[in-house]
């Protein structure tokens, strides 16, 4: 028996009919938008029942006015089939309105998206509740903005300079 | 500095100096570089520092990876403020008389990184003797701005501090 994108989709749709909000196929690439409340759930279903084991990559966009809700949370999975036509790659976004920029963490599900959570925390401030260790990643720890957000203007460097006197002053003493 | 071989001092010759012109035709001749490499110049460097270009003819192949042992620094690579911190450190911990080489497009002006991690410029935090131009520049352009550093030790001597 073969398994592909499309049986996922079924089955995720029978196990959460109110959470799959859309479904979209697009030049072979199956996306779900899910309900953001029960991303926990959904991941745990699709890693223990339907063997997605690998979390590729878990990132965010910021639409600010080009759609509502503002911020979209982008999870891509992949499942290792027992044949190389088995193998499956799925792609979760689950929104977040402007306001309540908070998700579960997927970390009890892939000890993976620990650093991965962390960099969209620092890019676009959006917290993951139950991570083990969410502090910035790669900006100074005490960088105030995140500068992913569109409404960051990419050319700002107080936020920097700020962060450079202050490592200059700790390395004085 | 004079040289005198008059046979009537004994045909061995001798010269005379300063102390200061001494110490300084040592300093240019034996430049002790601490290479500071962040991003693609730093191949460059490498490339001048090897059999190549080779350094070594103009007495600066003795790259020390301790700034407590060097008197020149290349700053070769993108310089984010998160990094700049730690290289003005190491600027500091070089003893004096020390000098500055800021390689390449990013040190001098941040390069195409127009954002809000990169130092547009590493003269915001430390003081460059010479800038090298150059996405990345030409090894041959690296040995000129040590070439210029030893003709600035050779003219203005060591910096005052």
């Amino acid at each position: 028996m073969s398994f592909d994108a499309e049986q996922t989709t079924t089955l995720l749709t029978k196990e959460f009919p109110q959470n799959i909000l859309d479904t979209k196929e697009y030049r072979g690439e199956t996306t779900l938008v899910v309900s953001k409340e029960q991303i926990l759930n959904i991941c745990s279903y699709l890693k223990d029942q339907l063997d997605f084991t690998f979390l590729a990559d878990l990132t965010a966009v910021d639409y600010l006015e080009v759609k509502f809700p503002r911020y979209e949370v982008v999870y891509h999975i992949h499942r290792f089939g027992p044949e190389c036509e088995e193998n499956v790659r799925i792609r979760l976004k689950a929104e977040l309105a402007e306001g309540d920029i908070k998700i579960d963490s997927v970390t009890p599900v892939w000890r993976g998206a620990d650093w991965l959570e962390r960099e969209v925390y620092d890019m676009f401030g959006i917290e993951f509740a139950g991570h083990p260790d969410l502090r910035r990643i790669l900006l100074p720890e005490d960088y105030g903005p995140f500068p992913l957000r569109k409404d960051f203007d990419v050319r700002n460097r107080e936020a920097s300079k700020r962060s450079f006197e202050n490592a200059l002053e700790e390395g004085a003493d | 500095m004079g040289v005198n071989s008059d046979p009537l001092l004994g045909g061995e010759g001798f010269l005379t100096t300063t102390i200061e012109a001494f110490a300084n035709w040592g300093r240019k001749n034996s430049l002790w570089p601490m290479p500071f490499g962040t991003a693609c110049c730093a191949i460059e460097m490498m490339g001048v520092f090897a059999s190549r270009f080779d350094l070594s003819r103009f007495g600066a192949e003795v790259a020390r990876f301790s700034p407590r042992q060097a008197d020149l620094m290349i700053v070769s690579g993108t310089i984010t403020y998160k990094m700049a911190s730690v290289c003005r450190r190491i600027y500091d911990q070089m003893p004096e008389p020390k000098w500055v080489i800021a390689m390449g497009s990013c040190t001098c002006g941040g390069g195409p990184f127009d954002s809000y991690a990169v130092v547009q410029g590493i003269d915001e935090f430390l003081p460059v003797d010479v800038y090298v131009g150059g996405c990345p520049p030409r090894p041959e352009a690296l040995i000129d701005a040590v070439m210029k550093i030893q003709k600035k030790i050779e003219m203005k001597g060591a910096p005052v501090v």
